[in-house]
């Protein structure tokens, strides 16, 4: 028998299109003919669309469509409308949240208006796309999982954007819209807040990353060795549980004592994946607003260990009186 | 070719290795200057330190004048600065100045033919005003230059422009109604980051607040926001530029704002930022009345000082070259009985002066032969911090009351003008109602 369904797929079915089951009345309809990729094909199924958008999913698009653009005219502008200056800078280019002396005003347009109007939107469009996870969950008759999922990333997004800001009392706590720029921000909190690496919430939040990526590898990895037992048919094998679980399973005992189960290392994974974005949410919430300087903390904490100096300095500031 | 198609992931992962080791060749040396486990690391290409030793080397000293004969103020006319020396050792400092600043141009780069007297010349203005600067520097600033020193060449190395100098930014252009924000762009100065592409002028012209870390464990008031903290982050961007050094050479990156972490080169940053932010103010900026357009940038401010311009990729400039021991008439403002004076005064203070220069980078504030040293730190007290904007206030009003930081000329109307730093930016956000107001200057 051919292998199928492995991550390069060497048999390709091609049948008349599915459409899907009917939509119920009063939907708006399914958008585009489906096609087949032989290449997609390779990685997935080869068939692409029809792509079920409905309200939400519109809405969605057109808040972030404006979004997009409130952001790429505003770099445009920054950089004078000149297009060869917009494609060398584009890297560089941001839109700014306003200066922090407005506090949680709205600030003119040009200052930082933009940024919260194309915030709004962006989020909008954010929110409108989580309903959509939502309701096609509900549509299909499926868990809510991935809305769910989707909701912890958003709840980051809105730390990040919204609540820190505002319980600092300042939009320009807030992250710019840029590629570079957002990037230095992210090392500008920590520089302001003494040094991220001793925020407990910033180090579960790696922990996590790192562990969902090393979950996704263990069980990618084992579910592609025991698929000759037939291993590919997890859900099956939940309820059912056959020689490819055995041998899953025993595999991990072996190698380390402990083992999953066909269905708990999917909550394994969903926590870990979701637990990232929730401990880094907690951990911008606490920045600034009940904690100073990451690094102090910990000192206070016991957390930093002290380590010898040869040389200790004085602050000159201190020592002669002068001006900073 | 069988063995390729058996194993191209091998073949690939391979060529992939080889690919990445061979752009760190010859591998980057890494030397620990702190505790063990810190990272208090310093990394150097050997390429391109050797690169940077050819580049920072010093010329040779001319051999010192004869001793005795007149003195310059009574064999020539109009001599201001330098009239105590004698004239052998007046024209050899003068001959020095010519190879280190005008090598091509020659004498009458700053004078009139031979009319030596006349200050028609505004070349002539400025250099005057420089051996001051140096002779300041050398004397006032030893907690930056301790007793290396500068001389002319530490900038100029043959040029009449320093290689490496700035100007205030105006930004690009920008349509009405877009204000400034003063970084977002590819630039040069601040590393390539999206940093603040001027951080010279609100910190090494203006003296507002570089610190904005808190220093206390939890919130007690400390209001600077994270977007003034990217304002110090690119200025302490060029200084690492400039100095071809990491961030660990002065700080422990761990805690960048503990003192009793830093290491002694921190110290003399800081009197370096001080240093050139009174060399700009009391040198430079005012040198701007007799500068031509030529020498300033499209605000109409002159070239000016940053670290760059005397360190040029180098921790020390020119790697520490003691070039003052033979010139010391630029080690201060000469006093009566020139170069000789200066040497008694020099011994009777070496004692307590040796003393303290034994750790090399040392910090430590040798006893300066003058009285007053940094009078222009001193003189600049840090204004107090800005208060919140009222609400009703537009804070771009708030900051065109406040006076210009260069003479400028208005650019033309409807083109929004880049200020430093940008209004709002480095103030204050005002305090939510749980917290104290903002704190005054520390």
């Amino acid at each position: 028998m051919a292998e199928y369904q492995n991550i390069f797929t060497r048999v390709q079915v091609r049948e008349p299109a599915y459409p899907g089951v009917d939509l119920p009345p009063g939907s708006l309809p399914r958008l585009g003919k489906p096609i087949f990729s032989y290449w997609l094909g390779k990685i997935g199924d080869a068939q692409v669309g029809p792509i079920y958008l409905g309200f939400t999913g519109v809405a969605s698009l057109l808040f972030g469509f404006i979004a997009i653009e409130i952001i790429g005219f505003n770099m445009a502008a920054s950089v004078n409308w000149s297009p060869l200056a917009f494609m060398k800078n584009f890297f560089w280019l941001a839109l700014e949240p306003p200066p922090p002396a407005y506090g949680l005003t709205f600030p003119p347009l040009g200052d930082g208006g933009w940024w919260l109007i194309a915030g709004f939107f962006l989020t909008t469009s954010i929110i409108l796309w989580w309903v959509r996870t939502y309701r096609r969950a509900i549509a299909l008759g499926t868990g809510t999982h991935v809305a769910w999922a989707f909701a912890a990333a958003i709840f980051f997004y809105l730390t990040l954007g919204f609540i820190r800001p505002i319980l600092m009392g300042s939009w320009g706590e807030a992250v710019p819209f840029g590629i570079f720029p957002h990037l230095d921000w992210t090392a500008a909190i920590s520089i302001r807040y003494g040094n991220f690496y001793y925020n407990p919430f910033h180090a579960l939040s790696i922990a996590f990353l790192y562990g969902s990526a090393v979950l996704f590898a263990m069980h990618g990895g084992t579910i592609l060795a025991v698929s000759r037992y037939g291993g590919d048919r997890e859900i099956d094998q939940i309820t059912d549980r056959g020689t490819a679980a055995e041998r899953a399973q025993l595999l991990w005992r072996w190698t380390m004592g402990f083992n999953a189960s066909m269905e708990s290392i999917h909550r394994w994974a969903w926590w870990f994946a979701v637990l990232v974005v929730i401990t880094a949410g907690i951990g911008i919430l606490l920045t600034g607003t009940v904690v100073e300087n990451w690094y102090l903390w910990a000192v206070k904490h016991g957390v930093a260990p002290p380590y010898p100096s040869e040389l200790t300095i004085q602050d000159p500031n201190l020592v002669s009186g002068v001006s900073q | 070719m069988k063995y390729l198609d058996r194993n191209p992931l091998t073949i690939t992962a391979l060529g992939v290795s080889a690919f990445l080791v061979g752009c760190e060749a010859p591998p980057p040396e890494t030397v620990q200057t702190g505790y063990r486990g810190l990272a208090m690391v310093q990394i150097y290409n050997h390429d391109r330190l050797q690169a940077s030793l050819d580049a920072n080397a010093p010329p040779a000293a001319i051999p010192a004048a004869a001793p005795g004969g007149p003195k310059a103020k009574d064999f020539y006319k109009n001599v201001q600065v330098l009239g105590e020396l004698t004239v052998g050792e007046f024209n050899r400092l003068m001959v020095a100045m010519t190879t280190w600043v005008a090598p091509q141009q020659g004498c009458t780069y700053c004078h009139e033919g031979t009319a030596w007297e006349l200050d028609g010349n505004y070349t002539k203005i400025v250099s005057r005003r420089m051996l001051q600067m140096t002779q300041d520097t050398n004397a006032n600033w030893k907690d930056h230059v301790a007793q290396t020193g500068v001389t002319c060449y530490t900038c100029h190395r043959g040029n009449p422009v320093p290689a490496k100098v700035w100007v205030t930014d105006p930004g690009p252009r920008l349509p009405s109604g877009i204000a400034p924000s003063g970084q977002n762009t590819a630039a040069k100065m601040v590393a390539y980051t999206s940093l603040p592409y001027d951080p010279f002028t609100p910190f090494l012209l203006q003296d507002n607040d570089i610190r904005i870390i808190g220093d206390t464990a939890l919130p007690t008031g400390n209001r600077r926001s994270i977007k003034q903290a990217e304002w110090t982050y690119g200025l302490m961007m060029h200084i690492s530029d400039s100095l071809g050094v990491n961030c660990s050479f002065c700080h422990n990156s761990r805690s960048f704002m503990s003192w009793d972490q830093s290491t002694p080169q921190r110290t003399t940053a800081w009197y370096a930022i001080r240093h050139v932010r009174a060399l700009n103010n009391d040198y430079v900026v005012p040198l701007g009345e007799v500068l031509p357009a030529t020498r300033k940038g499209p605000l109409g401010d002159p070239y000016k000082v940053y670290c760059a311009t005397c360190h040029q990729g180098a921790y020390k400039p020119l790697y520490g070259a003691p070039m003052v021991k033979d010139y010391p008439e630029l080690s201060a403002p000469l006093p009566e009985g020139g170069v000789a004076a200066l040497k008694a005064k020099a011994e009777a203070a070496a004692p307590a002066a040796q003393a303290k220069v034994e750790v090399q980078q040392a910090p430590a504030p040798a006893p300066a032969p003058t009285p007053a040293a940094q009078p222009q730190a001193a003189a600049a007290p840090a204004p107090a911090a800005p208060a919140p904007a009222p609400a009703t206030v537009e804070p771009a009003a708030a900051a065109q009351a406040e006076p210009a930081p260069a003479a400028a000329p208005q650019p033309q109307q409807g083109q929004p003008r880049l200020r430093y730093p940008p209004p709002g930016m480095m103030q204050y956000p005002p305090a939510p109602l749980q917290y104290p107001p903002p704190p005054a200057a520390r």
